[in-house]
C-alpha cells in the first residue's frame, strides 16, 4: 500500500513542491543540453540538404560544388545507407533520405558532415537538384475528395445516430477549420553520434523515446540493437515533438559518424526544424447533430479528416485518440465518428500534447456551442446537460464505463468560484454599452483519458543503486523535458527510504540501464515510471528489512524507516549506518523495477474496450474582449480547477497545468501554420510564428488543483497524469472569443469561427455574421 | 579593398567579462557573440533559440558608460545576431556572470527558483538576463513594466505567471540594512554613479580605461571591419568604400549572416560615434541622430506625442530595441517597419549625408521602391528632423498584428488631421504592410481634405483609401484582410478623434 508517512520531516517527498531538480543549474546556464556537452576531438557538423519540392521525382542530384566546398568532409544519398533507409517507427514509410522521391518541401536528400556547423549549412545549399515535378495535394479537404489517404479510415458507431438524428426536434449540421501547430520547444532537434570501438555507437539525442532512437540507429548503420547506446540527460522542451521525429536527427548523424570515423552533431537551426519536422494535425471537422428542446445530444455525426503529410508517422493512434475524445465529457448515445487520415504533400505531422485528444475535444465543444446558440441559452447549461452521468449515461462511444467521473463537483465549484452567471449578466449589459470592443465568456471542460491506446506501451522499468555512503542512483525509462519528471521519481524514492531528496541523484535516461523503455509521452511519466521505481525501491528496503531482521533480532514490522532514519526496536540509527551494516553484511542493495498498468484492455479492431486506465478532468472560465473593427483579441480573465489527482508535487503539476494552458491558448488565438500555394511553410521561425508571450497571460489567472481528489484508480500516491489535459482547458478561449464576436448580435446569431482565432479570423467571422444580419 | 586610415587606428577590440578585460586582436567581424561564447569560450549557459532575435534564449547583457544619467547602463540585447566586434568598449554580462563564486545565487536566480520559474529550462538563462536588466534599472516593476521587460523572451513551457512572479519577488532579497556593497549585484534599480558599490566602481574605472576612441579596423579572412567614432571619419570611409555594408543595430543585418549565410566583405559600424547617438531639440525641431538606438527615441517622442506610447511599447523588443537605430529601421527600408507611417505623417525629413556634402529630403520622397531607397552610392543618413507637434493636428498610429508584443505588422497606420470648425484643414494619411513601400494614402487624404470631418466624409474616405492600396497576400494577412483592416483603422481614428466615450483599443482594456 502506498501510504505516506505521516508528520515526515524529509526534504522533498511525495506531495511537497519541491522546486525542480534541476532549477538551480536551470538559472544558473549550469544544465547540460546535448549542444553543450563538450565536444569529441576532430568533431564534424552536419547539415540536411532538402527538397524545394513539394512533390516530384529526383532526376538527378549533382553534388560537385556540395564535396568542394570549405571544410566539407563528407556528403551522403540515400544510396550510402547500409541499412534500413526508415525511421518510422509504425510503418517503414518514412526515409531518411530520399531515394528518388521527394514529398514535402524540405524533406532531407543528403546530409554534409564539415568542420564548422557555418560550413556545413553553406555546404547544404550548393547541391544542384533536378526534379520532374508531380502533382502535389496540400491539404485534407483535397485529399478527401481525391481518395488520398495515408492510413484506412475508420469508424467508431455507438447506436443508430442516423435514425436518431432524424427524428430529433432540433438539427444543425456544419463544418469547421482547425489549424495546427508548431511544437516549438526552445532546443531544436539535434543528435551527437560518436563512434566506439567495432563499429558501435554511442548517441547524444533529445529525445523522448532514446529506445526508439537505438533501433532507428541500429537500423540504418546495418547494425543491432546491442551495437548502439543512447543518453538523454534533458531536453529544451518536447511536447511530443521529439517523440518520433529525433530518430531522423540521430540517423543522419549516426550515418555520417559511421562514415567519417569522427563524432558528429547534427543541430537544426530553428527555419530547419520548423521546416523538416513534424507538427499537430489541422483538421477539417464535418459534424451533423440533433437535439432536444434542452439541449441534450440525442444523436451525433462527426467526420474528421486531418492532414497527415506524407507518411504514417504516428497518425493512426493520433486520430484514434480523436475519436476517443469526440466525447470530451458528454454522453453520447448514439454517434458516428468517421476520421479520415490524409495523406498529403507537406511535412508528416506528429505527436504533440493531447495526441489527437484536443482536435476531438475541439469538434464537440464547437458543435455544443452551437447547440446553446440555436436554442438561445448559456452554452454552460448545454453542456451540464449533456455531461456523464455518474451510474447511468456513462458509457463511452468505445464502451468504456466512465466510473470515475467529478466533472459535475469541478464544474459546480468553478461556476460558483469564478461567478460565471453573474459576469455574463454584466458581460452582456456591457455588450450592449459598446459599439467596437465586445467581451466574451465560456466555461469548458476537460476529460481526458489516461494510457496509451497501444496497451503494449505501458509498461516501465527503473534502476536504483544504493551506495555504501547511502547515496542513491536513480535511474528510469521516462525522459525529463522540463515537465519535472526526475523530480517527481525522486520524490517517490525519498518518500519510500525516507530520506531527503538531495541524497538522491537522477541520472540520464540511457538504452544500457534501463531497456526497451517506451516513449515519454501520453501523459504517462509519472505513472509508470514513478511506480516501476518505487517497486525498485521496495525490493532493495525488503532486503533491507530483511538484514536488519537478522542482525539486530527484532520482528520484521519493528523496522521502521523515516526522516532519514530507521528505527530498529528500540535503537535508532541514521539511514547511511544501515546501509553500511548491510553492505558489510553482503546484502545486494541495486534493483530493478518493473510496472504495468493494470486494468487496461482494448481491442482495435471494433474500438472498444478500455483503452484508458483512468479520466483527468479539469474546467476553465476565460473571458476576452475583441475589436470588431480589427479582430485583435485579449484574455482578461481566467479561472481553473483541475484535478491531479493527490499531487505528487502541487508546485510542478501547477506548472504544468498554467504551461499547458497558455499553451493551448496559443493553438487556438496566435499560432498559425501558413503555406504558400506551392506547398512552402512561410512560417518558420519566432519572427512568423507567434507563441504567446508573457503579456498574452492575463494578470487575473486564477488556478487551482482540485483538493481531496485522490485517483480511484491505484496511481503511485493516487496521483493524475497532468501533461496532456491542461492543454485543452484552452478550448474556453475560444469559446469565449466566440460568445464575444456573437455579442455582436447581442448573441441573436451563432458566428462561425475557425481556429486559430486570428484577429484575421476573428474580423472574418464578425463580416460573416454581419451580412448574415442584413438578409 | 581596404579604405585609407587615420595614423591613429586601432587593429584590436577590448571589452570586459568577468571583471577582466579581453583584448581580441584577430577577430572575425562577423562572427556573433554567441558564438564566440558558445564555441570559442565554451560558455554554453547562453543558448541559442532561433539565431534571429525573436526568442531571447541568448540574451545577454551589455554595459556601457553614459552621461545621461551620468552612469553605467545595462541593458539586454541578443547575443546571436550581435557581432563581435561591436562589444568594443563594453562591459559584457552573461548568465555565468550573475551568481557569486561562493555558489549563493544573484537574487533573480533565487527567485526563479522559488517561484518555479524553469520548466526545461532552455530559456531560463535569457529570461535571467532579462530579468537581471530590470532588477537594475526599475526598482518595483508594474505588470506592464515585466511584461515589457520580458517582450524579447519567449517560454514554451511555464505559461510566464511564475516568472512574472519572480519578477516581483526578485527585490525581496535586497534589504537596505545588509547590502552587500562589494557585490555590484546587489543594488537594484540603480546605475547613477555615485551609487554604485565597489565593485561596479572597479568596473567603471575599467571602462574608462578601455573606451573606445579612434577608428577600429580589424581584417580577417578578407573581410573589413570599421568603426570609426566621429561622424566625418564616417563619411570618408564610406566614400572610400561605397560598397561597404553600414552596420549600426545589427538587428537586420545579423539575420543576413545567421540565415542567410552571406558574406559581408567590409562593414562600417557606426555603434562608436557619440555623436551620431545624439538626441536634440529646438524650438521647431526634434533631431535624432540615425545611430540613437531606439530605447533612447522612444522616450524622447513619447514625450512629444504620448499618442505614440503603444507603439513603441509594440516595436520589436526591449533587447531588439536597445541594439536596433532609428535611422537602421528607415535605411533598412522595410515596407513593414513600424516608425516610418507616423514619421512620414509627422513630416519628418532626413538628413543625408555624402562625404562633406549633405542634402535634406522629406522622408516620405525617400522610398522609391521595395526596398529601395533615394540615398546615392557612399550617402547615408545622419539624422532625421521631426517638427514638433502643431497644437491643432490629430495624431494617432496603429499597429495590427498576430501577437502584440514583439511581432511584425500585417498593417500599421497612422494619421495626422488637423480641423477648423470640423473641416478638415490638414491631413497626412501613411501605412505600412500595404505596399512595396510604407506610403502615403493619398487619394484617401484628398478625399478629406476640405470636407466635413463626419461620418459622410469617412465613408468617403474609405472608399478612396481602398484606391490607394493594392496589398499583398503573405503570413502575416491577406489582402483582403488588410483592405479591411486598413479602412477600419481610419473609422478607429475616427472614433478617437471625436474624444468620446467609445472604447476603441482592446490592448489597453482592462489595464
Amino acid at each position: 500500500m502506498a501510504v505516506k508517512i505521516a508528520n515526515s520531516t524529509i526534504r522533498g517527498g511525495v506531495g511537497a513542491s519541491h522546486p525542480h531538480d534541476s532549477a538551480r543549474l536551470h538559472v544558473t546556464g549550469g544544465a547540460t543540453y546535448t549542444d553543450d556537452i563538450p565536444e569529441p576531438r576532430n568533431i564534424l557538423h552536419a547539415a540536411l540538404g532538402v527538397s524545394s519540392q513539394p512533390h516530384a521525382r529526383i532526376i538527378s542530384i549533382d553534388l560537385e560544388a556540395v564535396l568542394a566546398a570549405p571544410g566539407v568532409v563528407a556528403v551522403i544519398t540515400a544510396e550510402h545507407i547500409p541499412g534500413e533507409n526508415n525511421y518510422g517507427a509504425v510503418v517503414a514509410d518514412d526515409p531518411i533520405l530520399a531515394p528518388d522521391l521527394v514529398q514535402y518541401v524540405g524533406q532531407p536528400i543528403f546530409a554534409v558532415a564539415a568542420a564548422t556547423v557555418d560550413q556545413a549549412r553553406q555546404a547544404a545549399g550548393l547541391a544542384q537538384v533536378e526534379y520532374a515535378a508531380l502533382p502535389a495535394i496540400l491539404d485534407a479537404e483535397t485529399a478527401v475528395r481525391e481518395k488520398s489517404f495515408i492510413l484506412p479510415s475508420e469508424t467508431l458507431r455507438t447506436g443508430d445516430s442516423r435514425s436518431a438524428i432524424e427524428l430529433a426536434p432540433h438539427r444543425l449540421q456544419g463544418k469547421v477549420n482547425l489549424g495546427g501547430q508548431d511544437q516549438f520547444y526552445l532546443e531544436g532537434q539535434i543528435a551527437l553520434a560518436i563512434p566506439r570501438e567495432g563499429g558501435d555507437l554511442f548517441i547524444y539525442s533529445s529525445t523522448q523515446h532514446p529506445g526508439e532512437i537505438q533501433h532507428a540507429v541500429a537500423h540504418a548503420i546495418g547494425r543491432q540493437a546491442k551495437d548502439v547506446v543512447v543518453e538523454c540527460r534533458r531536453m529544451g522542451g518536447a511536447f511530443g515533438g521529439k517523440e518520433s521525429q529525433p530518430a531522423l536527427i540521430a540517423a543522419v548523424a549516426a550515418l555520417l559518424a559511421q562514415k567519417t570515423g569522427a563524432a558528429v552533431k547534427l543541430r537544426l537551426d530553428r527555419d530547419a526544424d520548423m521546416i523538416v519536422t513534424g507538427k499537430r494535425h489541422d483538421f477539417v471537422i464535418d459534424y451533423d447533430v440533433g437535439f432536444d428542446d434542452r439541449g441534450v445530444i440525442l444523436g451525433i455525426n462527426f467526420c474528421y479528416a486531418s492532414r497527415c503529410g506524407m507518411s504514417a508517422d504516428l497518425s493512426g493512434a493520433i486520430n484514434d485518440r480523436t475519436m476517443f475524445h469526440t466525447d470530451n465529457a458528454y454522453f453520447l448515445s448514439d454517434a458516428t465518428i468517421e476520421s479520415h487520415r490524409c495523406k498529403t504533400h507537406t511535412v508528416s505531422n506528429t505527436a504533440f500534447r493531447g495526441f489527437g485528444g484536443p482536435q476531438g475535444m475541439f469538434g464537440i465543444e464547437y458543435v455544443v456551442d452551437e447547440i446553446a446558440r440555436q436554442l438561445q441559452v448559456d452554452p454552460l447549461d448545454v453542456r451540464k446537460v449533456n455531461f456523464y452521468g455518474s451510474d447511468t449515461r456513462n458509457v463511452t462511444p468505445y464502451k468504456q464505463i466512465v466510473d470515475d467521473n467529478i466533472i459535475h463537483e469541478i464544474v459546480d465549484k468553478l461556476e460558483a468560484s469564478s461567478d460565471y452567471r453573474q459576469r455574463r449578466v454584466e458581460i452582456a449589459q456591457w455588450n450592449r454599452e459598446n459599439d467596437v470592443l465586445k467581451r466574451g465568456i465560456a466555461l469548458t471542460p476537460v476529460k481526458f483519458g489516461i494510457s496509451f491506446t497501444a496497451t503494449h506501451l505501458n509498461q516501465a522499468g527503473a534502476l536504483v543503486h544504493i551506495y555504501t555512503d547511502g547515496t542513491v542512483h536513480l535511474n528510469h525509462g521516462g525522459t525529463e523535458m522540463g515537465q519535472g519528471l526526475f523530480t517527481k521519481v525522486a520524490q517517490v524514492v525519498a518518500e519510500e527510504f525516507q530520506i531527503d531528496i538531495d541524497q538522491i541523484k537522477v541520472t540520464a535516461s540511457d538504452t544500457s540501464k534501463v531497456p526497451n523503455a517506451s516513449a515519454t509521452a501520453a501523459s504517462s511519466g509519472s505513472d509508470l515510471n514513478g511506480k516501476a521505481a518505487q517497486r525498485a525501491a521496495r525490493k532493495i528496503k525488503k532486503r533491507l528489512v530483511k538484514f536488519a531482521t537478522e542482525h539486530f533480532s527484532v520482528s520484521a514490522k519493528d523496522v521502521i524507516f523515516a526522516n532519514n532514519k530507521v528505527t530498529v526496536g528500540e535503537q535508532s540509527l541514521p539511514f547511511q549506518e544501515l546501509i553500511k551494516l548491510a553492505y558489510m553484511a553482503r546484502t545486494s542493495l541495486s534493483s530493478t523495477g518493473f510496472y504495468r498498468t493494470p486494468r487496461i484492455n482494448y481491442d482495435r479492431s471494433t474500438f472498444s474496450g478500455r483503452p484508458f486506465f483512468y479520466f483527468a478532468y479539469g474546467a476553465a472560465v476565460s473571458e476576452v474582449v475583441i475589436d470588431t473593427l480589427t479582430g485583435e483579441n485579449r484574455l482578461l480573465r481566467s479561472d481553473i480547477l483541475h484535478d491531479c489527482g493527490d499531487s505528487l508535487n502541487p508546485a510542478i503539476d501547477l506548472g504544468q497545468v498554467e504551461g499547458g494552458f497558455v499553451q493551448g491558448v496559443g493553438w487556438l488565438t496566435s499560432e498559425e501554420l501558413w503555406w504558400n500555394q506551392d506547398g512552402v511553410l512561410k512560417t518558420h521561425a519566432p519572427s512568423t510564428y507567434k507563441i504567446p508571450t508573457s503579456s498574452d497571460v492575463p494578470d487575473d489567472l486564477r488556478v487551482e488543483l482540485l483538493a481531496d481528489s485522490a485517483n480511484r484508480e491505484k496511481t503511485i500516491y493516487r496521483s493524475k497524469a497532468v501533461g496532456e489535459p491542461p492543454l485543452m482547458l484552452a478550448l474556453s478561449v475560444f469559446h469565449a472569443i466566440k460568445d464575444a464576436v456573437a455579442g455582436v448580435t447581442e448573441g441573436k446569431r451563432s458566428p462561425h469561427l475557425d481556429a486559430p482565432a486570428t484577429p484575421e479570423t476573428i474580423l472574418t467571422s464578425i463580416e460573416n455574421l454581419s451580412v448574415g444580419l442584413d438578409q | 579593398m581596404a579604405a585609407k586610415l587615420p595614423k591613429d587606428v586601432r587593429k584590436t577590440i577590448r571589452f570586459i567579462l568577468d571583471g577582466e578585460i579581453v583584448e581580441l586582436r584577430n577577430c572575425d567581424p562577423t562572427r556573433t557573440v554567441l558564438q564566440y561564447l558558445r564555441e570559442d569560450l565554451q560558455r554554453v549557459g547562453t543558448k541559442e533559440g532561433c539565431a534571429e532575435g525573436d526568442c531571447g534564449a541568448c540574451t545577454v547583457v551589455i554595459g556601457e558608460l553614459v552621461s545621461v544619467p551620468d552612469g553605467l547602463q545595462l541593458r539586454a540585447i541578443n547575443s546571436c545576431i550581435q557581432f563581435l566586434p561591436t562589444l568594443d568598449g563594453k562591459v559584457l554580462f552573461t548568465i555565468e556572470s550573475l551568481a557569486a563564486e561562493s555558489g549563493e545565487l544573484h537574487p533573480v536566480q533565487q527567485a526563479m527558483v522559488e517561484c518555479h520559474g524553469s520548466q526545461c529550462g532552455f530559456c531560463t538563462p535569457g529570461f535571467v538576463m532579462s530579468l537581471f536588466a530590470l532588477y537594475k534599472s526599475a526598482a518595483h516593476p508594474d505588470r506592464r513594466e515585466i511584461d515589457n521587460a520580458l517582450a524579447g523572451n519567449l517560454c514554451r513551457c511555464t505559461g510566464y505567471r511564475p516568472i512574472v512572479d519572480a519578477a516581483r519577488k526578485m527585490y525581496d532579497y535586497h534589504s537596505t540594512e545588509n547590502k552587500d556593497k562589494s557585490s555590484w549585484l546587489s543594488v537594484p534599480g540603480s546605475t547613477v554613479l555615485d551609487e554604485l558599490s565597489v565593485t561596479e566602481a572597479q568596473q567603471v574605472d575599467k571602462l574608462r580605461s578601455i573606451a573606445a576612441t579612434g577608428t577600429l579596423h580589424l581584417e580577417f579572412d578578407g573581410k573589413q571591419y570599421y568603426a570609426p567614432d566621429s561622424i566625418e571619419e564616417l563619411a570618408a570611409l564610406l566614400r572610400q568604400n561605397p560598397d561597404a555594408c553600414i552596420l549600426s543595430g545589427g538587428t537586420d543585418i545579423g539575420l543576413w549572416v545567421t540565415k542567410q549565410h552571406r558574406h559581408l566583405a567590409s562593414v562600417i559600424y557606426t555603434g562608436n560615434i557619440q555623436s551620431f547617438k545624439q538626441i536634440s531639440v529646438s524650438a521647431s525641431h526634434l533631431t535624432i541622430g540615425a545611430g540613437a538606438p531606439i530605447s533612447d527615441v522612444m522616450p524622447m517622442l513619447s514625450q512629444y506625442f504620448p499618442e505614440l506610447d503603444e507603439l513603441f511599447l509594440r516595436f520589436a523588443s526591449p533587447p531588439i530595441r536597445n541594439a536596433g537605430t532609428l535611422g537602421g529601421n528607415i535605411a533598412n527600408a522595410s515596407p513593414i517597419g513600424d516608425s516610418m507611417p507616423v514619421l512620414i505623417v509627422l513630416g519628418a525629413e532626413l538628413l543625408l549625408r555624402s562625404g562633406d556634402n549633405n542634402r535634406v529630403i522629406a522622408l516620405d520622397d525617400f522610398y522609391l521602391d521595395y526596398q529601395k531607397t533615394a540615398l546615392a552610392r557612399g550617402e547615408f543618413v545622419q539624422e532625421v528632423r521631426i517638427p514638433l507637434p502643431a497644437t491643432d493636428a490629430t495624431v494617432r498610429t496603429y499597429k495590427l498584428s498576430k501577437r502584440f508584443d514583439q511581432d511584425i505588422s500585417a498593417v500599421c497606420a497612422a494619421f495626422s488631421v488637423a480641423f477648423n470648425e470640423n473641416i478638415v484643414t490638414n491631413v497626412r494619411i501613411a501605412y505600412g504592410g500595404m505596399a512595396a513601400i510604407p506610403k502615403r494614402a493619398v487619394k484617401c487624404e484628398l478625399a478629406l481634405l476640405g470636407k466635413q470631418w463626419d461620418d459622410a466624409g469617412i465613408l468617403e474616405a474609405v472608399s478612396a483609401l481602398d484606391r490607394d492600396f493594392a496589398p499583398l497576400t503573405d503570413m502575416r494577412a491577406s489582402d483582403g484582410y488588410r483592405r479591411n483592416a486598413a479602412a477600419n483603422l481610419l473609422r478607429r481614428f475616427y472614433i478617437d478623434s471625436k474624444q468620446g466615450e467609445t472604447l476603441t483599443n482592446v490592448y489597453h482594456y482592462g489595464r
